[in-house]
Order: structure tokens, then sequence, then C-alpha cells
């Protein structure tokens, strides 16, 4: 069963079109990088799939996203953003400590009573490969870890509801190379268990951990295959030159 | 039921949103329902121009003129006062002090603003008003003109307060524009950040003089209360405010004399609606 | 030739002029009060009834009558501004119905506060026979009150980040869950800054209670929210216009005690205002 099954999806603000007759599919258990330059509607295309996209009033869709068969629309958007987790551009703890942040959801959705709540909080943590970096100042804020931390402490708040997707929305935009590489690490290892998205600026990050690559052009998919052949040998011209013009 | 719940919440959101319209709404029909039966008794024209006001005569006199030339008498002194110091004042704050003395100004301000009106008039009472009967050798200096000069103090916080608000969101580039073309610092607020934030200014000037219209215990504590036609800034007068908090207390409910003071809130009502509608637009206009 | 730096400079003067023009009377204001109002102020003029008509004795009823207005008043406005705040910050859309709330909004704050008197005694005390009482006085300065807290409450939550929002609804959590427990604990600051300068103006308003509830003389405390009562802005008032010759110290005293009350409230909103700036974690 395929986790996400997009036909002809057209989504306009206002009068820009933000995507163009888009239609493709996202399988179980991979990571699938999306690339392409800003505006590209890479961004509009990922907050597609949990409906983030509802907080904007001036925007309309047409086509049809599915997720696990069922059109999205049709979802409970509580239930639909639980299952589809999202992980942002910065870091953005919520103003609690580094617990309560990992627990919000969780508390949210009624998932665990106060018994359960440390043990699953523990286990978000491990997931994320945060845990023995904070286990020991579980009440401090959020705030008082490193910008890589607090990306993992994201992630980590991601996993505790139970999602099975998660959507990275450039996660590593704000981070140095080593922070980079742990997050990368951990999604490599998240995969196991769950569908990812990754959309990326970075050409070197997708081509590092995507299964598949999707490649985006002023609101157009040009060209999705397997990662390795869109970076030796894609199909279309413009893909070539993005990556190639990345790569210097 | 999570779900219940929150809808419930959400609808309560949503009438609490819309409360404001519904208040503003109230106020106008409840003084509709008092005010207009007085039009039974006195025209609306010779209840706006008649020249006496006795309401407890018989049968009793029900021209507000004389209130109306009041509040407009003591509405123009304060101005004139008000307007020149006010927006002299927010170009300082806004343009000329320096960081900390700006912050002390403005809590100088705030100050004033909370300072409650009844204090101003009771100040207003033991030092102005026998300043201004000694000044000018008067009988009494329950006058107009002390009337004007403590709603003047009044004025300035909303005028001082929401024409710096104007100033300061001038586009920084406009300033640094004038002033690298060898502009003196006067000269780029004279000719240029002032022309851009006149609007905000105007809404300012017209917010500070909605609320000396509308003020009522300072000006009823020192203007004298005389219902008479204004002949002299230097007169007691009687103010439509005024006039209502005097006498609503001994107005029989239902009687002609209570009516005409509902109408005469009628009048408050429209003016201060006027005054805020066009304030407003005023206020969004700029950019 | 005109010089350009001596305009400047004569310009400033003026405007310097005009700032002292304001700043310094407040500040006079604010020392006379002082200066002759506090000798007044003694443990008997805070505690007892008013005696010999008003000429002696404490203004304890009229303290009292104003700490039951302002909390009525504070009940009533609070929970209706704050909500009204929520739809304006989190529900409304930029349309005409909106356009529509914050007019009504700045009308509500720039009605006359004796129209405020007026249409409170044409409503609660007549309309809805609560006559002139503590609860017709609350209702009358609450919705007085309402525009101030809504106003400030709107910033405060406006204030908090909307990425807070975002994480939130990203969760799955509904947009009540995300109001309840990241934006309102965020907002809580400027909430409670809103809430005190409210209850301060509350405090010194005349108008609005002269025929809603407020008693001329009236030694004994108030038994219910039907109950007239003496206030402190009122009564200063009566001693000051109404009463002949009353001590002057007695006026003052009155004046000192209101001004410092509204004044502290003052104070309390500009300290959690800054404190809570410096604070910020975001």
């Amino acid at each position: 069963m395929v986790t996400f099954d997009i036909k002809n999806l057209n989504i306009w603000f206002e009068s820009t079109q933000a995507l163009k007759e888009v239609t493709m599919e996202v399988l179980p258990h991979e990571i699938l990088s999306v690339i392409g330059p800003s505006n590209s509607g890479k961004t509009t295309f990922l907050r597609m799939l949990n409906r983030m996209n509802d907080l904007n009033s001036n925007l309309k869709m047409s086509g049809e996203v599915k997720f696990e068969k069922e059109d999205i629309m049709k979802i409970d958007v509580e239930l639909l953003r639980r299952k589809i987790g999202m992980v942002f551009a910065l870091p953005l703890p919520l103003p609690l400590s580094i617990f309560d942040n990992v627990a919000y959801g969780v508390r949210m959705h009624g998932l665990a009573g106060k018994t359960r709540m440390a043990e699953k909080v523990e286990e978000a943590l491990k997931q994320g490969y945060l845990w023995d970096e904070v286990k020991d100042r579980l009440t401090e804020s959020a705030f008082k870890l490193s910008g890589g931390q607090q990306q993992r402490l994201c992630i980590s708040r991601t996993l505790a509801v139970e999602p099975e997707v998660i959507l990275f929305d450039e996660p590593c935009s704000g981070l140095d190379p080593i922070s980079t590489a742990k997050v990368e690490d951990a999604m490599v290892k998240l995969k196991e268990k769950y569908t990812i998205v990754l959309v990326t600026n970075n050409v070197k990050q997708a081509a590092r951990v995507g299964d598949r690559t999707a490649f985006f052009l002023s609101g157009e998919l040009i060209e999705l295959d397997k990662t390795d052949k869109i970076f030796t040998a894609p199909k279309d011209k413009r893909t070539d030159g993005y990556i190639r013009g990345k790569f210097g | 039921m999570r779900k219940f719940k929150e809808f419930v919440i959400e609808k309560l959101i949503l009438i609490c949103g819309i409360a404001s319209i519904f208040f503003v709404i109230l106020i106008f029909l409840f003084l509709l329902k008092e005010g207009l039966s007085v039009f039974g008794t006195v025209s609306p024209f010779n209840f706006l121009f008649g020249k006496s006001w006795y309401p407890i005569s018989e049968p009793p006199q029900l021209g507000i003129l004389p209130l109306i030339l009041g509040s407009l008498l003591v509405t123009l002194g304060a101005a004139i006062i008000s307007i020149p110091i006010g927006v002299g004042c927010a170009v300082y704050i806004a343009e000329v002090a320096p960081g900390r003395i700006k912050e002390i100004l403005k809590s100088g301000i705030e100050l004033l603003a909370a300072i409650p009106s009844v204090v101003l008039g009771f100040i207003g009472m033991v030092t102005l008003v026998p300043l201004v009967k000694n000044i000018f050798h008067l009988p009494t200096g329950l006058t107009a003109l002390s009337g004007s000069i403590m709603l003047a103090f009044m004025a300035m916080p909303t005028i001082v307060s929401i024409a710096e608000d104007a100033l300061y969101s001038v586009p920084k580039t406009y300033k640094e524009g004038a002033l690298a073309l060898g502009a003196t610092h006067w000269q780029t607020i004279w000719r240029v950040i002032l022309p851009a934030a006149s609007s905000g200014i105007l809404a300012a000037i017209m917010l500070g003089i909605g609320r000396v219209i509308g003020e009522t215990m300072a000006v009823m504590m020192i203007t004298g209360n005389a219902a008479v036609m204004p002949n002299s800034i230097l007169a007691p007068v009687r103010t439509l405010t005024a006039t209502i908090a005097a006498e609503m207390g001994e107005a029989v409910v239902g009687s002609e004399h209570y009516f005409a003071l509902f109408a005469v809130g009628i009048v408050l009502f429209v003016i201060s609606f006027i005054v805020n509608v066009t304030a407003d637009l005023f206020l969004h206009k700029k950019q | 030739m005109r010089n350009p730096h001596r305009t400047q400079n004569i310009a400033f003067f003026f405007l310097l002029v005009t700032t002292l023009l304001i700043v310094v009377p407040v500040g006079l204001i604010v020392v006379i009060i002082i200066q002759k109002g506090l000798p007044a102020i003694n443990w008997q003029f805070l505690s007892d009834v008013p005696r010999q008509g008003m000429r002696a004795g404490g203004i304890f009823p009229a303290i009292i009558g104003t700490v039951y207005l302002v909390s009525g008043a504070i009940i009533f406005a609070l929970p209706i501004g704050l909500l009204a705040a929520i739809y304006l910050s989190e529900y409304s859309k930029d349309n005409p119905l909106n356009r529509i709330i914050k007019l009504a909004i700045v009308n509500l704050a720039g009605v006359p506060s004796v129209v405020y008197g007026l249409f409170g005694l044409a409503l609660f005390v007549i309309f809805f026979k609560f006559g002139a009482s503590i609860l017709s006085g609350s209702l009358t300065l609450g919705i007085m009150i309402l525009p101030i807290i809504i106003t400030t409450s709107r910033e405060a939550l406006e204030s908090v980040p909307q990425s807070f929002r975002e994480v939130s609804l990203s969760l799955g959590a509904s947009k009540w869950q995300t109001i309840r427990h990241i934006v309102l604990p965020n907002a809580v600051p400027g909430i409670l800054t809103g809430t005190i300068l409210g209850l301060g103006r509350a405090a010194g308003e005349t108008a609005p209670i002269l025929f809603t509830v407020a008693a001329f003389y009236l030694p004994q405390l108030p038994k219910s929210i039907f109950d007239q009562a003496m206030a402190l802005p009122y009564h200063l008032y009566v001693i000051s216009t109404q009463v002949p010759n009353v001590d002057e110290k007695i006026r003052y005293g009155t004046a000192f005690v209101l001004l410092a009350l509204v004044l502290f409230m003052n104070l309390i909103a500009i300290i959690i205002r800054t404190k809570f700036r410096k604070k910020k974690k975001w």
C-alpha cells in the first residue's frame, strides 16, 4: 500500500499558482527527498500532506491527496496531523521544559496517563538520540539546549505521538555540519519505522539520505526517481542543470 | 466529548467577539428609548437651537443651545491650548529627546493619563480657579477658561501618545534620505516627517478633542455651571456633559427633564461616534 | 541669510518648552497632593466612617465601596474581554465583520463616561430593576473598561509567536488546545497588565457611578450587591463641591488616597510589563 497517492494537485495562493498538476506517490518506509530552488513549491507540497496549508485562508486547491487510500480532506485533521508529524526548518521548541515539550502532543491526544508519561517521553527522546544528553535536566527550559539538540528535541516531540510519517521541512538549514550529521543519522535510522519526506535546499543532503528524490521547479514536479539515478543520469536537462549548478 | 466542549467554547468566543458591537448598539438603543420621548414636547429643532434651558420651570424650556455652545467654547479653548503643546511634545519625545529622558517623559505622560478626572477637577478648583480669578480680577474663577486649561491637560496624553506613534511609524528611510541630502534634523522633521505622519497626527488631535467633549467631572467642578448663552471665555458656562451629571440626580424618572437629559446623551453619543469613526479612518489611511 | 542650524536650535527649544508645559504641571499636581494629602493620612482616616456631615472622621466606606465596584467590574469584564480578545487574535479573519468589531471597540472606548452613566441608569437601574446598587454600578463600569481589556489582551495574545501555534497544531493539537495550552499561558503578563490598567480606570471614574450606585453619605457598609455604596471618586466630588466648610485636609487626604490607589495599580502594571519584557524567552 502506498503511503501518499497524489493526483493532479494544484494549489493557488490568491492568483499565483504554487503547485501545478503534481501527480506522484510516496512509498512506505522510504526517505523521499524533495529538492528544488526556492519558490519551487516544495514547502507548499510538504505542508499539503499534513494540511498545515489549511491555516492559510488565501489558499485554494484542486486535485486529490490520499493518505493510505483515504482522501486527507476527509480525515479528521487532528488525527491526520498526529499520524503525519512535522519537523520545521528552524528548531522550534515550545516555551516549556524539555520533558513537557515531548509530553505536549501525548497529553493533547490523551495517549498516556501520568504514570506512563515518563516512559513515553524517555522512549521518544531515545528514538531522537537525545536521551543521554538531557536525561538529567528534563525539567530545564528547552531553550537552554543547543540548536542541534533543540532540533532533535523537536524530532522526539513528533515521535512521541506515534506518527506513521514524518515530514522534514529543511530541518538542517539552521544547523552546523556536526549537528546536521547527527540529525541525518537519526533520519536514516528512523526510516525503519517511519516514512520520511524530506524537503531540503541542500542537494548533497538529498544525495546522502534519500532513497528517492523529487525535483520541483516553479510548482511543477520535473522528475522523480531513485536518488542515484537522479544524481547520475537525470532524464530532464533542468534537473541536471540544478544539480550541477549546486555542485558548482 | 472533547470536540463538543471545544465547539461550545468556540461559540462562546464568537459571541464575546461580537459583544462590543452588541454593547455599542445597546447603548445607542437605550439612549434612544429614553431620549426620543422628549421630542413629543419639543421639536428637534427647538431642542437643538432653543436658547433657554429651564428644565424645571412650568412648562419646561428645553433648548440646549447654551449647553452646546458651552461645550464648544470650552472645547475650542482646550484645543487651542492642547494641540500645539501636545504635538510639540510628541515631536520632542519621538525625535529630539535622548533615550533615557524619552522613557521618563513617556512615563510622565502615562501618569497624567492615569490621574482620575475628579482629582484633576479638585486640583483645578484649589489651584487654577483662584489663579484665574486673581489674574483677570473676576468675581469668580469658575469660568470657561479654567475649564479649557484643565481639559487641555486631559486631552494631551491622548494627543501625545497617538501622535508619537504616528511619528514613530514613519519609515526610517524617509528620514535618512532627507538627512543624506544635507537637510538639518529640524528641516527633516518639518518637511518630511511631519507631513508623512500628518494623518496619524490629525487622528490624534481628533481623539484628544473627543476626550475633551466627553469629559465630565473636571469640567463640572470648574466651569461654574451657568446654563446661559456664553458670552465670554471669562464667564461661567455649562457643558452638555456637566448638565447630565449635575441634573440627572434630581430629575424624576419619566419626566420631561429626564427624557431631555437622555436626549443630551444622544447628542453626545452621536458626536463621539462621528469623532471616533473619522479618527479611525485617518488612522487606517496612512500607508 | 537664514541659518538652518539657528532655526533648528530655536525650534528644538520650543519643543522642549511644550514638553515642560505638560510634564512640570503633572509633577506639580502629584507633589501638591502628596504634600498636602499625606499629613491627613492616619489609621483613623482610613478605617473610620465619615462623621459630622463628612466634615470629620474617615473614608472607610468609600474605600470599601470602590473595592467592591472595581472587583465587580473586573469579574464581569475580564471573561468577556479576554474571550473577545481571543476571537480577534485567533479566530477573526480580515473581513468586514472584523473591521466592524474593531470600530465598535474604538467607539466603546470613546463614549463619554457620563453617557455610560445614563446607559447604566436606563438598562441596569430601571430596565432590569437592579436599582441604584453595586451590581448596576459594577456592570456599567465593566462595560466601560471592556475596550481597555480587549485591546491590551489582544496585543498580548498577538505577541505570542505564530510558530508556537504552528508547532502545536502540527502535533495534532486542536485549535482550542493550542490557545489554552500555548497561547494563553504566554500572554498572561500582558493580559494582567491590561486588567490592572482597567481596574485603575474603573477605580477613578465618577460619572458612570453617579446615577447607578453612588451614595452621597452612607456611613454603614453595603451588605449585598443590591445595596448602594459610597465610592472614593464620588466622595471626593461631594466633599469638594457639595458640602461647604470641609476641612482642606480631608479633601486632600481623600484625593491622595484615590490618586495613590490608581497610580499604585498603574505602577504594578508597568512593573509586570517591564519585568516580562526582560524575561521573554523568544
